[in-house]
């Protein structure tokens, strides 16, 4: 099989002699970093580190759904569970996932900037996802939280005695990192570009960044006033979402949704970042229609304000407003649309090589595709009463985050490892965990399609037992899918010091961390670079090549 | 080393430029710190006006629904005090206003005068609404902690034209109530974090930090300040002025 | 600095800051005074406007938008637009649930 990699020789290659890793040592050059390299890789460290616990509650609530009783865990556990499950992977992996650790490290170096605009801003963001983590797992120790991720009222202000206060604390405070770093991004882009950088010579994993950032920076605050409200009716009992005292709970959910909804675009947006750049490199070829792609990723910003009303649909809302909305929901689907039709263009007539991070954009590709279209399916009307709160929906939006963002995610840190670390993974350990994942998670989530048309209802632990074959099968893939998560933490870890060197540039591609040494400087420049030419300009690249001797070290 | 990969500035170009002390090494130029900072606390300030907008949405609202309510409640607001808080606060952010200009004619004794008046302002401001929470307590208009509709099923002795709500819509009034405590109650916490970082810059000011050009925090600080000033002038007719003609 | 649009800065005169204070109080007197007024629905109506003339002045000369780049100026446009589509989109679910029979 053809490769594009194109590593400097082993027998003579060495790391280089300076770089973001090396020029300061001790926990307190850590800990203490401006650096948008290190907190990257902090960053990086923490969401694995809260990814784990949140896959074993998945891993726990797929076992107890093996058999149709609840016999594993009691019912309140159950609800836990997912609810755990859901406030974990939503808030502390798949938000941070790309934006905070490949985003942060890469944004000022794609833009030509010495650091992000606000370095002392950016660590105290991951300070803040430190603190709203150590909340939720306070949270968990102390007995958990049982409401559901969507906190609905009065469910979790009247009903419930378990901890949704300081549940909904963690995720006030994970919000504010989730706004200082939109907001990081959008002064960095917008003010530190280097000479020649114009907007459309950015790279496309920028603008997609861009546009996640605004929807961090205009959406968060909304939930973290909507879980104050939460907090005071728990506490000193005021009745803003409470009948009783005259208030609205379905206020509660238009102002939970306002946010939630565009946050499921801030956790795609960056993935689909990723995806640009990873086809277009092994492809050979620039991104087909890149000003369609960049300015559907700020389409796809812009509306996403404008659907929240599709999870309410059966809550009570007006029938009126939810014609309103299911039809908003449908022009939403189209500029997500438009850039899958544009991966595909590059792809014709590219020179495609299979590189791990271009099975996960494969993979990308196509799951994507399917739970983007599910989405259509729910946003209709009709179909929306039978398939809401049903696993249907769980499918749907497990196919759209982990079959798309997941593998995003897993492409972009295949793409940059080597930048990140200066050293490759093993490529043939990647592709099986590749094939693993892609496996695993069709084994599990496709059944659930099925499952929830049938009617099986969602966060139930218990259900009739002729769905009992679907939920076994869904289970055991989540156990392949477990072994295609586990691989790349043994096989990058391992290359942290076995893996080959890898030189500066081993992909071959256009961009400018792709100039750059790795591991980078900490001033990631030597001299501000002036551009003179397009974003996945390979003509260029070839001639830059061209007389060009690999050195490093 | 790949530096001739991409077409650079050469370095000495670069150090022409006069780089003051306090620009961070990220930077360019003094003016693009500048101009990225107060870019910065721009966004921060949307994240505010997002902030309260779902206070906003839910007081619009309620308002339709039990406008009575909402009437009878504002009918037990303290107007002097309201009234005097937006004077005060207007005040306050002309001296805010006039701190930012004495930062940038670097006038060290002004800065520090208008800083300190406007902190001044800020205190007055929050003993002003403490004696009015004080007053709604032992009235007890508290949601949640001491509510009682007692009053709203009697005449109002202030507004002896207003008819006492029936105990249904009395109950409502929580809903005013609650809002009122939460809008007042959040932008008060505001007003207490601008006053200790208020604090802090008089400090800094007394130090000489901003009249050395570099005003980027006293400006942007301003700007919060403004904003927290917003918030209340909508604040005021919303909460105090529902039909005082009744 | 990447910047083309490199934006000069400009000192606001306190005599202007004068004016807009003096502006802010009499308005704030209005509005106190409109209250009074029976004007049915106009009430919400010019106490709103007041206050948004109020606000505008605030944002113009005391926040400095008056003399501030393009940039600056379309980062408050969004943000207010953001508020708007918050609160009229949610009201369309209210005013629609009972047609008025609020």
């Amino acid at each position: 099989m053809s490769t594009i990699i194109n590593l400097p020789d082993q027998s003579t290659a060495k790391m280089p002699k300076r770089t973001y890793l090396n020029n300061e040592y001790g926990l307190k050059s850590w800990l203490l970093t401006g650096d948008h390299k290190r907190i990257a890789i902090l960053y990086l460290i923490s969401i694995t580190f809260f990814f784990f616990i949140g896959g074993a509650m998945a891993g726990l609530i797929r076992l107890e759904l093996l058999t149709p009783q609840s016999d594993l865990v009691a019912f309140d556990t159950y609800n836990k569970l997912f609810t755990m499950h859901g406030i974990i992977m939503i808030f502390l992996f798949l938000v941070p996932s790309v934006p905070a650790t490949i985003g942060n490290f890469l944004i000022p170096i794609m833009v030509g900037a010495k650091d992000l605009a606000f370095p002392k801003i950016n660590l105290l963001s991951w300070y803040l996802y430190i603190i709203g983590g150590g909340l939720i797992l306070w949270a968990l120790m102390a007995g958990g939280v049982d409401t559901g991720w969507t906190f609905t009222t009065p469910l979790s202000t009247h009903y419930l005695n378990t901890h949704v206060i300081t549940a909904g604390m963690a995720i006030f405070v994970a919000g504010f990192s989730s706004i200082f770093t939109g907001l990081n991004f959008i002064v960095t882009i917008h003010r530190m570009r280097a000479p020649g950088m114009t907007w459309f010579r950015l790279p496309l994993f920028v603008w997609s960044h861009y546009a996640a950032s605004i929807l961090m920076v205009l959406g968060t605050p909304v939930l973290a006033i909507t879980l104050v409200l939460v907090i005071l009716e728990r506490t000193i009992g005021i009745g803003v979402f409470d009948p009783t005292k005259g208030g609205d709970p379905l206020l509660f959910q238009h102002l939970f949704w306002f946010y939630s909804h565009p946050a499921v675009y801030i956790m795609i947006l960056p993935g689909m970042g990723v995806i640009s750049e990873v086809i277009s490199t092994f492809s050979r070829k620039r991104v087909f229609g890149y000003t369609a792609v960049a300015f559907s990723s700020v389409a796809i910003a812009v509306f996403g304000f404008f659907v929240w009303a599709h999870h309410m649909f059966i809550m009570g809302v007006s029938n009126y407003s939810a014609l309103v909305f299911s039809l908003l929901t449908m022009l939403v689907a189209v500029p997500s649309a438009i850039k899958i039709f544009n991966w595909a263009a590059t792809l014709y007539k590219g020179s495609i090589t299979f590189e791990t991070p271009m099975l996960y954009a494969f993979g990308f590709m196509g799951l994507f595709t399917i739970g983007g279209l599910t989405g259509v399916f729910l946003g209709s009307l009709g179909m929306d009463i039978h398939l809401t709160e049903t696993y249907f929906v769980v499918a749907h939006f497990h196919f759209v985050m982990v079959g798309g963002m997941l593998m995003a995610f897993l492409a972009g840190i295949h793409f940059w490892w080597p930048k990140i670390t200066g050293r490759m993974y093993p490529e043939g350990l990647s592709k099986l965990a590749a094939g693993t994942t892609f496996i695993g998670f069709i084994l599990t989530f496709f059944p659930q399609f099925i499952v929830g048309y049938l009617g099986m209802p969602r966060r139930y632990a218990a259900y009739p037992p002729e769905y009992q074959v679907l939920n076994v099968l869904s289970t055991a893939g989540a156990s392949v899918l477990g072994i295609g998560y586990l691989l790349p933490i043994l096989y990058l870890t391992w290359s942290l010091k076995y893996g080959k060197i890898a030189g500066n540039n081993p992909w071959q591609a256009t961009g400018l961390e792709w100039q750059i040494q790795s591991p980078p400087l900490t001033e990631n420049f030597v001299e501000t670079p002036v551009i003179d030419h397009e974003a996945y300009d390979y003509d260029w690249l070839a001639y830059k090549t061209k007389h060009e001797v690999q050195t490093v070290g | 080393m790949d530096s001739q990969a991409i077409a650079t500035l050469p370095e000495h170009e670069q150090q022409a430029h006069e780089h003051p002390d306090y620009v961070r090494h990220h930077f360019a130029s003094a003016d693009q710190q500048r101009e990225t900072a107060n870019f910065g606390m721009w966004l921060f300030l949307l994240t505010e006006i997002m902030f309260f907008s779902g206070l906003f949405a839910a007081y619009l609202i309620y308002r339709n629904w039990y406008y009575p309510a909402f009437v009878a409640g504002s009918h037990y607001m303290i107007i002097w005090a309201g009234t005097l808080n937006t004077a005060v606060l207007i005040c306050s952010s002309f001296t805010m206003a006039m701190g930012v200009y004495s930062a940038e004619m670097r006038n060290r004794k002004a800065l520090i005068r208008w800083l300190s008046l406007t902190l001044l302002l800020g205190f007055v401001f929050l003993g002003i609404k403490a004696y009015e929470w004080h007053a709604e307590w032992v009235e007890h208009h508290v949601p949640g902690l001491n509510f009682s509709i007692e009053d709203f099923t009697h005449v109002n002795p202030a507004y002896p034209a207003d008819k006492p709500l029936s105990p249904d819509m009395a109950e409502k009034t929580q809903t005013y109530f609650s809002l009122y405590f939460a809008m007042t109650g959040m932008h008060a916490l505001h007003m207490c974090i601008g006053c200790g970082i208020l604090i802090f810059l008089i400090f800094q000011a007394w130090g000489g930090r901003y009249t050395n050009g570099h005003m980027n925090t006293v400006e942007n600080f301003g700007l919060y300040w403004h904003f927290v000033d917003i918030v209340w002038i909508f604040l005021y007719p919303l909460l105090y002025l529902i039909s005082r003609h009744q | 600095m990447s910047e083309p649009t490199h934006h000069v800065h400009k000192v606001v005169p306190p005599k202007v800051y004068l004016a807009v204070f003096a502006s802010l109080l009499f308005f704030t007197a209005l509005t106190l005074g409109v209250s009074y007024l029976e004007l049915g629905v106009f009430n919400a109506v010019a106490a709103l406007a007041i206050a948004c003339i109020k606000g505008t002045l605030v944002v113009l000369f005391f926040m400095h938008i008056r003399y501030s780049s393009k940039l600056t100026k379309l980062t408050i446009s969004a943000g207010f637009f953001t508020f708007i589509v918050l609160i009229t989109m949610t009201m369309t679910d209210y005013i629609s649930r009972a047609w008025g029979m609020w």
